[in-house]
């Protein structure tokens, strides 16, 4: 047990300092926002146009 | 010492026809005969001989029990990969060759999703009257309706099913936190009153009983099906059926891997020090799906309480020892096992300090990122159609429509060996003697199932070649003789002399 709380403590820091380095630098920040962006562009642009239809549509059979 | 965990992975696909008969039945038929006949031009059926699966592990069979119908009037091919591809029920399915291995498993689900793929454009292009067919990788139509991705685990007989059901169980429940494909709103009777915006399953909540031999109705978390397709003194197939379809390779790895690690512990009868059976396994699996926290403690059998992702710990370190000791060459080669362990590892530290780390690993955080986002922008609440949208159609398989496939998601196959997959064999199962043969020998190959090819000669009888050690059938067993026989018959006599 000892070694895993260890385990899961170094793995935790490790994490930590991931986390901390993204507010550091903004333009970082800016990057993952525009990439963000562009993914919603492209949703709006491929999803199913009139989605109340499309998801009423949508009926299966059970199976198995 | 635990058996090697050869696995596998059955997936039902939904299927929608878009302008046209909306019969799935007739549908399915239509994607599947357009693979047959225009891109596998093989039509080599499927053989009903060994089904039987109706045989409960518990060696009896419950009174009100509806073993499964077994349709063979219905499309069932075999492919020269090994896997079986067919019409169940009122959908298609894909039930990938024997895998040696969890990462083996994956290439051959994403080949599976290659064949959906490529299917989907044959079938269109044979379809004159302006419909076309979609093929969905999920479990659920949002209105109450199911059907599963199974999963299949080779064990040994020896193990008392008793001990499978009680060490399984809390694994089964707790799993899903990192291989739950997520689902937007709840659609059974168990969350009515509760409002639900998202749950990390979309498969918990129709588990009504803690085992059984039910696949559709009454859905067990431990199914009790015992149809080994194998030799039936020395195996057992453990059949489950509590896990979802996922897109995230990383998902689908940990599912299988995980799952064969602490079944290898059961057949070695280890065991945590602290008994992790639930007081109610079917409560805590509904729940388990609706708290983001993981933190909801759940009542234990002995009176105590854990958590979702204590119970996972648990699990993780009891994993992490018996490696130690023992070794995990039952999972394949060793970076296998590591893989495994370190990838577990981490997505249990990813749940404790921050899940959306984990959004190009796990399907349900890549999932809520998404909808977050599209709420985000479109100010929409968890109700508008919308999202039930967004979730339907990251599981499109189509590639100009999936939004899985618009995600960054981490690989661990390359796209070139999914493509070899579409059409080989694996190589270290008996997966391999039969897609050879077929691939080989595709005429005299009358029919074929997981145990059994039966080859027509020309000459009456036909010769049933049995297949009844999944571990033999290998490439290292019979490439050479394979290579050294110049007709079907000549290794038909080579095998039975």
């Amino acid at each position: 047990m000892a070694e895993r709380e260890l385990k899961k403590k170094q793995a935790t820091e490790r994490t930590d300092e991931e986390v901390d380095e993204v507010p550091a630098s903004s333009a970082a920040g800016e990057k993952l926002k525009a990439e963000l962006d562009d993914l919603l562009d492209e949703i709006d642009e491929v999803l199913e146009d009139n989605a109340e239809e499309f998801v009423r549509n949508y009926v299966q059979k059970g199976g198995e | 010492m635990a058996i090697a965990k050869v696995c596998g992975i059955e997936t039902e696909y939904g299927i929608q026809v878009v302008n046209g008969d909306p019969n799935p039945i007739a549908a399915s038929s239509v994607l599947i005969n357009a693979y047959a006949r225009d891109v596998a031009r093989q039509q080599t059926g499927w053989d009903f001989e060994d089904e039987a699966p109706g045989n409960d592990a518990r060696g009896e069979v419950k009174e009100g029990a509806m073993p499964p119908l077994v349709e063979t009037h219905l499309v069932n091919t075999v492919l020269t990969n090994g896997a079986r591809y067919y019409v169940d029920h009122a959908h298609p399915e894909f039930s990938s060759p024997e895998c040696r291995d969890a990462l083996e498993a994956v290439r051959y689900d994403r080949a599976g999703e290659a064949i959906v793929v490529r299917s989907m454009e044959a079938a269109d292009a044979s379809l004159h009257d302006g419909s076309h067919l979609v093929v969905y990788k999920n479990n659920s139509d949002g209105k109450g309706n199911s059907y599963g991705c199974h999963e299949n685990y080779l064990m040994d007989r020896e193990t008392p099913f008793s001990r499978i059901v009680a060490g399984i169980s809390p694994h089964f429940v707790t799993r899903q936190l990192y291989c739950g494909a997520g689902k937007v709103g709840s659609e059974t009777a168990f969350h009515e009153g509760g409002s639900v915006d998202f749950q990390l399953s979309q498969r918990a909540e129709f588990f009504e009983e803690q085992v059984g031999l039910e696949t559709t109705l009454k859905r067990p978390i431990v199914n009790t099906r015992d149809e080994p397709h194998a030799d039936p003194h020395r195996y057992r197939r453990l059949h489950v059926i509590v896990g979802d379809a996922n897109l995230a390779e990383v998902a689908t790895f940990l599912k299988l891997g995980t799952t064969s690690l602490v079944l290898a512990m059961i057949e070695d009868d280890v065991s945590p020090s602290r008994s992790l059976a639930l007081a109610d396994p079917v409560r805590a699996i509904h729940a388990v799906a609706v708290d983001r926290t993981f933190s909801q403690p759940l009542q234990m059998a002995d009176g105590s309480t854990a958590t979702a992702l204590g119970i996972q710990w648990e699990l993780y370190s009891v994993a992490r020892k018996y490696a130690d000791d023992r070794g995990l060459d039952c999972l394949g080669e060793a970076e296998i096992g590591d893989a495994i362990l370190d990838r577990w590892e981490q997505v249990l530290n990813g749940l404790e300090t921050d899940p959306s780390t984990l959004s190009r690993q796990v399907d349900w955080v890549a999932k809520l990122h998404l909808l977050e986002a599209y709420r985000g922008r479109h100010g929409c609440g968890w109700d508008d159609p919308r999202m039930a949208a967004v979730d339907l159609q990251y599981h499109d398989l189509r590639p100009s429509r999936s939004l899985f496939a618009r995600l960054d998601t981490e690989k661990l196959v390359t796209e070139a060996s999914v493509a070899s997959a579409v059409v080989d064999p694996p190589r270290t199962t008996r997966a391999w003697f039969r897609g050879q043969c077929l691939k080989r020998w595709p005429a005299s190959v009358a029919t074929a199932n997981w145990d059994s090819l039966v080859f027509d000669l020309g000459s009456d009888p036909l010769r049933r070649v049995p297949m009844m050690d999944p571990l033999k059938g290998t490439a290292e067993h019979v490439e050479a003789l394979l290579d050294s026989c110049s007709s079907p018959a000549e290794l038909v006599d080579r095998l039975s002399s």
